[in-house]
């Protein structure tokens, strides 16, 4: 462990009840010895992470620290890619997602992710949300439409869509889109939610909607999100992760990191004397 | 002394520059020509085919056969035939087509396989197409002991294929990541999100490949000289020789007759409408999809 | 809504994950094998292409042996064949055609990428390409009844008077006013691949940065410096691919040349007399093949066509690819 590592509060409990910071509740998702690797390049280096349930934990970082890495293995969307491989462990609610014996299917259903940009498919409104859970149930149309209309409701999109859902979602502005995907994330009725800075290709009103949003989800869901706007973090979460060159250089309370971080790499991150 | 100097200078670079002006002036209109020469052919055919073939359109040529040395008559089982083989070709070629690019964008995109197999299937688009027509005489006609209908449109269908893989692989590629993760992180398999989303994401994209692949075969002889051969009466066996448009024209053309001769420029004049109709309307639909897309 | 189902109806009963998982993963193997099958069968049309033909004329080149490619001897009576007037008939229409087509290609990519006001560029574009969309028998058409007419009343008569008697080359231009003939098949030819390369050129033109042009510009250099010793340099590679894939399409083209060419089986100097190709004779020949040894030499031809062009299009391709990784795509 490297020295900057051993500052953060103490890692790695073998019981699956204790809490790491003082006050915070049950670690949803917890990254242990996590490295990552691109062919022979170790981009992420023994990352040990908490992702407290329903709060919102927020990685923040400069360009190229490795968040977007870290986030995409809690769902193991990288495993797509031939020359990508993690190793050590992510635990959600215990268990280990990066064994290969946990179904994929099964990790998906429970741990949704938001992209930065939005990517509705080329389908209705009501198709897009639908899609997903077409796959895992069958359901009759009245029963699917009350999902529907669910899903819609939790991502604050119901009254804007209600009177479209047969027209394409591809006529949507840009964070009406947005708040589609993470309709069709929630439809599936996850348990965590990855938003890989989801409002960066988002004008500021748009991105006020979604932080509301976000603020209203983790009432529910166990909320991860990566940014690249501080003062997004600090508006919206509870927790923030710190990262720089693949290592995580400080993690703890929101207020905290920004108000009296630990590292002097952080304060200076904070205080924008590089990033 | 600014005036010797100045003048000095005014009689040396002047002279490189101006010669240098000169050559651009030339270098630009000779490129000028060239376009002027390029555009001037495609006018004289164009206007060639229209005049020709305008004075040859008459109802028969849509209501009766192709007639006996010397008579008149019509184009109506060659009209025929060129659409049956055609769609049967295209019904062929398309899928396998759209699955070997499939394979191509999605499964194989940057490996040795995949490269190799781009690489002859760019081969393929661009070969003789006469060597495609003699490939299928040497399996199909040989083995059936006949011309047939059949073996014309498998011989359109390798035309056909090259054309789809290509653009299908194209067109899949240009599909961003981002939709493919966000179809994956749902849970929804490889095969359901290629089939059901990037298919999608794609389709004005693979279908422009197709219609690509359809006007391609439309004025294509010479795989249909040895494979469908020809036939002057009205036939729908696919097992039979099987007439079609441009092999009407080769031979028409190729003949004595003047009533055939006015035949040949009907039969020229609608392929040409045909493709250039088919190319217009291409355009459009891919246009379209785009603007609705942004 | 508050009326939202609690979390722990995530992935509610009616749902069985390790079921579902095993359906999918058995899909997606049904179907990888599918496209990859598709792809493999690309592979082997090419091969099977080769091969077949190679089969086909194997009597052919067992009986002639080497013979077959320098004998001009085409007997269907005494059944002796060789390819050698076929073969040059194929490569000099070609070399016509090319020696028009790349410096009017040229002229044509310099005009729509440097020269034109940007207005006109896609318009003229267009109807450039659609030179390349016009099916091959119109142009067969249109060269038989408009084209030689024209050349046998106007341009044949000229070469003949103006250059029939030069010493060296006027063996070239000396001829009957047929009209006919392997010079207006290359001409035919010329115009039909012009679009191909100009096209090719024009899209390797613009991939040229363009701060290497402008500081070219900045530094006073006319438009056509800049074209022939930044543009055509850095592109190099890439616009000899391009002359090479109009030329796989020249040596292959079939219902053009063989309206205007002439079928004759004689070997003569002269570009304004009749000769013939290995499409033509493929064309003209092949359903009145009346023996084994005939059709058997009209597949051998075919295989040397296939193996020609396939030559020139991998070279042709090979290029191309090279320029494609200096831009790091």
């Amino acid at each position: 462990m490297t020295e900057m590592q051993s500052v953060m509060t103490s890692p790695a409990p073998t019981a699956a009840g204790t809490t790491t910071l003082a006050g915070m509740p049950e670690p949803k998702l917890r990254a242990r010895g996590l490295d990552f690797f691109y062919a022979d390049y170790r981009a992420l280096k023994s990352i040990n992470m908490d992702v407290a349930e329903k709060r919102v934990t927020a990685i923040i970082g400069p360009s190229g620290c490795g968040k977007s890495t870290l986030l995409r293995i809690f769902n193991r969307i990288y495993s797509i890619y031939p020359k990508l491989r993690a190793e050590g462990e992510v635990l959600l609610d215990g268990e280990n997602v990066l064994d290969p014996r946990y179904p994929l299917n099964r990790l998906r259903s429970k741990v949704g992710m938001v992209f930065q940009k939005p990517v509705p498919f080329p389908m209705s409104i009501y198709d897009n949300i639908a899609y997903g859970i077409k796959h895992y149930e069958k359901l009759s149309r009245a029963e699917m439409d009350v999902r529907v209309e669910q899903a819609l409701t939790q991502a604050a999109l119901w009254t804007e869509a209600k009177d479209k859902l047969k027209q394409s979602a591809l006529g949507l502005s840009g964070g009406q889109q947005q708040r589609l995907c993470i309709a069709r994330a929630v439809a599936l009725k996850p348990e965590v939610i990855l938003f890989d800075e989801p409002t960066s290709a988002l004008d500021p009103i748009a991105t006020g909607k979604i932080e509301q949003l976000v603020e209203e989800l983790k009432n529910q869901y166990t909320i991860a999100i990566v940014t690249h706007n501080m003062q997004q973090a600090s508006r919206i979460s509870d927790y923030t992760a710190f990262m720089y060159l693949g290592e995580l250089i400080e993690f703890g309370e929101t207020t905290m990191i920004f108000e009296n971080p630990k590292q002097k790499m952080t304060e200076d991150y904070i205080t924008g004397r590089y990033g | 002394m600014a005036s010797v100097l100045s003048s000095k200078a005014n009689t040396l670079s002047d002279k490189l520059y101006r010669r240098r002006r000169i050559k651009n002036a030339i270098a630009l209109t000779l490129a000028l020509a060239a376009t002027a020469f390029g555009l001037f052919w495609l006018v004289w055919i164009l206007w060639t085919a229209l005049i020709n073939g305008l004075a040859a359109i008459n109802w028969a040529l849509f209501s009766q056969m192709t007639p006996a040395p010397g008579s008149d008559g019509g184009l109506l089982n060659a009209f025929f035939g060129s659409l049956v083989m055609s769609f049967l070709a295209i019904l062929i070629g398309a899928p396998i087509g759209i699955a070997a690019g499939t394979y191509l964008a999605e499964y194989a995109k940057k490996n040795a396989i995949g490269e190799t197999i781009r690489f002859i299937n760019d081969i393929l688009l661009s070969a003789p197409s006469i060597v495609l027509g003699l490939f299928i005489y040497t399996i199909v006609v040989r083995s059936m002991g006949h011309f047939s209908g059949l073996a014309g449109a498998l011989a359109l269908a390798m035309i056909v294929i090259p054309v789809v893989v290509r653009t299908t692989d194209e067109m899949l590629q240009l599909v961003p990541s981002t939709m493919r993760e966000a179809a994956l992180s749902l849970g929804i398999p490889q095969w359901k999100m290629t089939l059901q989303v990037l298919y999608r994401a794609a389709s004005s994209g693979i279908l422009t490949g197709i219609l690509l692949a359809l006007a391609r075969i439309s004025g294509e002889t010479a795989p249909l000289l040895f494979t469908a051969l020809n036939n002057q009466y009205w036939s729908t066996d696919m097992t039979q020789p099987m007439a079609s448009v441009p092999v009407v024209i080769f031979q028409y053309a190729m003949s004595p007759y003047d009533s055939w001769h006015s035949l040949a420029w009907a039969g020229a004049f609608m392929v040409t409408l045909f493709v250039l109709l088919l190319s217009l309307f291409t355009r459009a639909v891919l246009l379209r999809k785009r603007i609705s897309n942004d | 809504m508050n009326s939202v189902a609690p979390i722990a109806a995530a992935n509610a009963p009616s749902v069985d994950l390790a079921s579902v998982a095993a359906r999918d993963a058995f899909v997606d193997r049904l179907f990888r094998a599918i496209f990859a099958g598709a792809g493999w069968f690309v592979l082997i049309a090419l091969i099977a292409t080769a091969v077949s033909m190679l089969w086909g004329g194997r009597e052919a080149f067992s009986t002639f042996g080497w013979h077959f490619l320098v004998d001009s001897d085409w007997d269907a009576v005494n059944k002796k064949f060789g390819a050698l007037v076929p073969i040059y008939g194929t490569l000099v229409t070609a070399l016509i055609a090319m020696l028009i087509a790349v410096p009017v290609s040229f002229g044509i990519a310099l005009f729509l990428t440097e020269v034109a006001p940007n207005w006109m560029r896609g318009p003229v574009a267009s109807a450039i390409e659609l030179l390349a969309g016009i099916p091959s028998i119109i142009y067969g058409m249109w060269g038989l009844f408009v084209f030689v007419p024209f050349m046998s009343a106007h341009i044949v008569p000229w070469l003949n008077a103006h250059l029939g008697h030069w010493p060296v080359i006027g063996a070239l231009f000396t001829g009957p006013p047929l009209g006919i003939g392997m010079l207006t098949a290359g001409i035919v030819l010329a115009i039909m691949v012009i679009p191909f390369i100009s096209s090719v050129m024009r899209d390797v033109f613009l991939t040229v940065p363009s701060r290497l042009k402008e500081s070219a510009y900045a530094l006073g250099s006319t438009t056509w410096e800049v074209a022939w010793d930044v543009v055509l340099p850095y592109t190099r590679t890439a616009v000899i691919g391009g002359v090479f894939l109009g030329l796989g399409r020249a040596l292959g083209e079939t219902m053009a040349v063989t309206f205007v060419l002439g079928n004759a089986h004689q070997l003569t100097a002269s570009l304004l007399m009749p000769g013939n190709s290995i499409a033509a004779t493929l064309a003209n020949e092949f359903t009145e093949a009346d023996s084994d040894i005939y059709r058997s030499s009209l597949i051998a031809l075919g295989f040397l066509l296939f193996v020609v062009t396939f030559i020139v299009l991998a070279i042709a391709k090979w290029m191309l690819m090279r320029l494609a990784k200096r831009q790091g795509d």
